[in-house]
C-alpha cells in the first residue's frame, strides 16, 4: 500500500525521499503518517485527500493523495 | 479636516471642498457614493459625464498598519456597473500629506485635446503639458517624472493601454521602491483617465501636513493592538510574507479548482512549477526580495521583488491571480515567462486578469498556441500600438470572443473570471455572480471558509452556507476597503474575536468620536446599498447575475462537479 505524499510551503522540510509512493501501514491514519514524518500536528493547519478537505483521524488507503498544508492565504 | 479636491478636465477650473454630506466617509465608500450620488447610471463610461475618484481610506491619514490602501472609482467601461478597483502604492499615503481625501476628476476636454499631466500641490493645481510622457511605457514615463520631482515623487499613469481608452486600461500606482508597479486593475478605469487626456497625475513630495488623532490615547493603544493582531495570525505573518499570494497555486490545484486551459479542469500539470515555493526559491537564487510591502506601514509584506536569470530586476508584486491566468490557464508552466507578461501588463498599463483570459480567447480563436508564453509575450506587446489587433486584444475578454466568434467566455457583467474555478469553490462562484463589481474574488473571499478553513468550514462542492457566507464577506469587505485597509488583514480579523472592535477603536481614536463594530459594518452595508443602487439603475437585474452555461453544463475534472445555483438562490447574498 502506497499513497502519494505532498508537504507544502513551510512543510516542505518534512518531505520524504519516497513521497511519490510513500508506504502506508494497514489502517493508517492522517495522524499517523504525520506523526511518522516527525512534523508536529499543530503545524498542519489543512489536510487534503484526493483533493478534498479531510481530518486528522481520515483512514487512508492504497493510492490516496495526501496534501499537507500549513495556514495558508492570498488573493 | 481633509478636503476634497475637484478638478474640471475641460475648464482646468478646480476646487478645495469640505466633505460636507460626504463625511465620515473614505476609500471604497467615499468613491461608490460620489459615483452613486453624482454620475448618471446611463452615461456612457467615456462621456464628460462620468468622474473617476481616488480616494485614500477613512484611516489614511494615520500610521494603522495597512491602511494605505488607495480606491479608485468611477462607471466602469468594461462592465457598465459601478466600479471601485482597489490598489497599493503610496498615492493614498501622500493624499492626507496634501490635506487631501479624494480627488475627483470631471468633465472632458474637447475632441483633439492634448493629454496633461496634473501636479497636485498644497492648495494648488497646475496643468502640465504631458508631451514628453505620451505614447510612454509606465516604467519609462514614471522616471521622467522622478527626474523632474525627485525619486520619491508619488505618481498614478495610464499607459498607452488608457491614452487609447481600452476596457482593460489600468491605473498603475507608484510603490515605496519609486517603480509604478501597483494597479487599479479591474473593470477599465485607466480608459476613464485616458478620456479625461490625464496621462498622469503627479502629488508634490514636499506635501507633508499630518491629521493627529483626536483621542491619541486611544488611537495608540488601539493601534498596537492591531499590529499584534496582525502579526500574531499565521497567515499574516508567516504564510503571505514568505511565499506571497502564489502560495495558493500548490492548494487551489490540490483541491482541483485551479481553472486550467480556459476553465477545463481544475488541475495543472505544471502547477509545482509555478508555484509560491518555487517562486520564492527562485527569487532568493537570483537575490531579488521575497518580502516586500505595497505601500509605506504594510506590516504583511506579501510583494517581493522578482529578479530575471541575470539577476536584473523584472517585476514586483507578481501576484497569484496573474501567474495563474497566464499560467495555468493558458497552459504556460514557466514562471520567468509569466513574470515578462506581468511586467509588460504594467508596463502598457492593462489588468493582468482580464488579459490572461482574454489570451485565453486568442487560444480558442488559434491566434497562439495553448502553452506558447512566447507566443502570449508578442501578443500582449501589439496592445497601445496602433495595430487593430491590439485594439480588439486591449478591449477584453468578451470583446475579443466576439470578435473572433469563440463562445467559451468565462465573464459575469463582461469582466473576466480570477483564479478559482466556481464550480469547485462554489462560495467564491456566488461572489462572482452577485457582487456589483462583475466577476470579482476579493469582493468577497468565500475561499476562505470553502478552501482555507479562515474564518469557518463549509463544502467547497456542495451549496449549503454558500449565500450567507458571500455576504458576509461582501459587507466586510466593503467596510475595509472604505477604511482603507489591505483586504489581506482579513484573514486575521476573520479568526481573532476583538479585531472588528479594535478598528472601530482606531476610527474612534481618530476622529474622537464614537464608533463601534456596528458603525464598522454599516459602513459597508451602506456602500453596497449606493453600488447597488447605481447598477438597477444602469440597468443590472438578477438575470444578470449569473456565469456563463458552461459551468453548468460541463462537470469540472477531477470532483466533476457543475455550477448549480440559480440566479434566484443568490438573490439573498445581495443587500436589501
Amino acid at each position: 500500500m502506497v499513497i502519494s505524499l505532498k508537504c507544502f510551503a513551510q512543510l516542505g522540510v518534512y518531505l520524504p525521499e519516497n513521497a511519490e509512493a510513500y508506504a502506508l501501514h494497514p489502517g493508517d491514519t492522517v495522524a499517523a503518517v504525520v506523526e511518522r514524518l516527525g512534523l508536529p500536528q499543530a503545524e498542519v493547519k489543512l489536510v487534503f485527500v484526493n483533493g478534498l478537505k479531510a481530518g486528522f483521524d481520515t483512514v487512508l488507503k492504497d493510492g490516496d493523495r495526501l496534501g499537507l498544508f500549513p495556514a495558508v492565504g492570498g488573493g | 479636516m481633509l478636503k476634497i479636491l475637484r478638478i474640471n478636465t475641460r475648464t482646468r477650473e478646480y476646487t478645495f471642498e469640505d466633505l460636507g454630506a460626504y463625511a465620515g466617509l473614505g476609500g471604497r465608500a467615499l468613491t461608490s457614493r460620489i459615483v452613486s450620488q453624482e454620475v448618471p447610471a446611463g452615461i456612457h463610461p467615456l462621456s464628460a459625464a462620468n468622474k473617476l475618484v481616488l480616494a485614500g481610506g477613512i484611516l489614511a491619514c494615520t500610521n494603522a498598519a495597512n491602511s494605505g490602501r488607495t480606491s479608485v472609482g468611477a462607471k466602469s467601461p468594461l462592465t457598465g456597473g459601478i466600479k471601485e478597483s482597489n490598489s497599493g502604492g503610496q498615492f493614498a499615503h501622500k493624499l492626507p500629506k496634501l490635506g487631501l481625501l479624494a480627488i475627483v476628476l470631471e468633465d472632458k476636454p474637447e475632441d483633439g485635446a492634448d493629454f496633461t499631466t496634473l501636479l497636485i500641490k498644497k492648495d494648488k493645481v497646475e496643468f502640465l503639458d504631458a508631451k514628453n510622457l505620451v505614447g510612454k511605457l509606465n516604467y519609462a514615463a514614471h522616471d521622467v517624472l522622478k527626474a523632474a520631482y525627485g525619486d520619491k515623487v508619488v505618481t498614478a499613469l495610464v499607459g498607452p493601454a488608457g491614452e487609447q481608452c481600452l476596457m482593460t486600461a489600468n491605473i498603475q500606482f507608484s510603490d515605496p521602491d519609486g517603480r509604478p508597479s501597483r494597479s487599479a486593475g479591474r473593470g477599465g478605469l485607466g480608459a476613464v483617465m485616458g478620456s479625461k487626456k490625464v496621462k498622469a497625475i503627479v502629488l508634490d513630495p514636499e506635501a507633508k501636513d499630518s491629521v493627529e488623532p483626536a483621542d491619541g490615547e486611544k488611537f495608540k493603544t488601539a493601534r498596537k493592538r492591531w499590529l499584534d493582531i496582525l502579526m500574531g495570525h499565521p497567515v499574516t505573518s508567516q504564510g503571505l510574507p514568505t511565499y506571497g499570494t502564489a502560495i495558493l497555486i500548490n492548494i487551489i490545484n490540490e483541491a482541483g479548482a485551479l481553472p486550467t486551459k480556459n476553465f477545463r479542469s481544475g488541475r495543472f500539470d505544471g502547477a509545482s512549477k509555478i508555484s509560491g515555493e518555487t517562486m520564492t526559491e527562485t527569487i532568493k537564487a537570483r537575490k531579488g526580495a521575497y518580502k516586500h510591502g505595497c505601500h509605506t506601514g504594510c506590516v504583511i509584506q506579501c510583494s517581493q521583488v522578482y529578479n530575471d536569470k541575470n539577476g536584473e530586476y523584472l517585476t514586483t508584486g507578481f501576484e497569484y491571480e496573474t501567474i495563474w491566468g497566464f499560467g495555468a490557464n493558458l497552459l504556460v508552466d514557466d514562471l520567468d515567462d509569466i513574470a515578462v507578461m506581468d511586467r509588460t501588463c504594467d508596463e502598457i498599463g492593462m489588468d493582468t486578469i482580464e488579459m490572461a483570459n482574454t489570451m485565453a480567447m486568442a487560444m480558442e480563436a488559434g491566434l497562439v498556441k495553448w502553452g506558447d508564453g512566447k507566443g502570449v509575450i508578442e501578443l500582449l506587446k501589439k496592445v497601445g500600438t496602433k495595430d487593430p489587433l491590439g485594439r480588439i486584444l486591449g478591449n477584453g475578454t468578451d470583446f475579443t470572443a466576439k470578435a473572433f466568434g469563440v463562445d467559451r467566455v468565462p465573464v459575469v457583467k463582461n469582466q473576466a473570471l480570477p483564479a478559482y474555478d466556481p464550480r469547485a469553490v462554489k462560495g467564491i462562484g456566488v461572489t462572482y455572480c452577485t457582487t456589483t463589481q462583475g466577476a470579482d474574488h476579493t469582493a468577497g473571499y468565500a475561499v476562505c471558509q470553502n478552501i482555507l478553513k479562515v474564518g469557518g468550514d463549509v463544502n467547497t462542492l456542495g451549496k449549503a452556507g454558500q449565500v450567507e457566507i458571500s455576504k458576509n464577506l461582501q459587507v466586510a469587505t466593503a467596510a475595509v476597503d472604505s477604511l482603507g485597509l489591505c483586504l489581506f488583514v482579513a484573514f486575521a480579523v476573520l479568526d481573532t474575536a476583538d479585531a472588528v472592535s479594535v478598528i472601530a477603536d482606531m476610527v474612534s481614536g481618530l476622529t474622537g468620536k464614537p464608533y463601534t463594530a456596528d458603525d464598522v459594518v454599516a459602513l459597508g452595508v451602506n456602500c453596497l446599498k449606493d453600488e447597488l443602487a447605481f447598477n438597477k439603475a444602469a440597468g443590472f437585474t438578477a438575470e444578470h447575475d449569473q456565469l456563463p452555461a458552461f459551468f453548468r453544463n460541463e462537470p469540472l475534472p477531477p470532483h466533476n462537479t457543475v455550477w448549480d445555483f440559480t440566479a434566484e438562490e443568490m438573490q439573498a447574498a445581495k443587500i436589501a
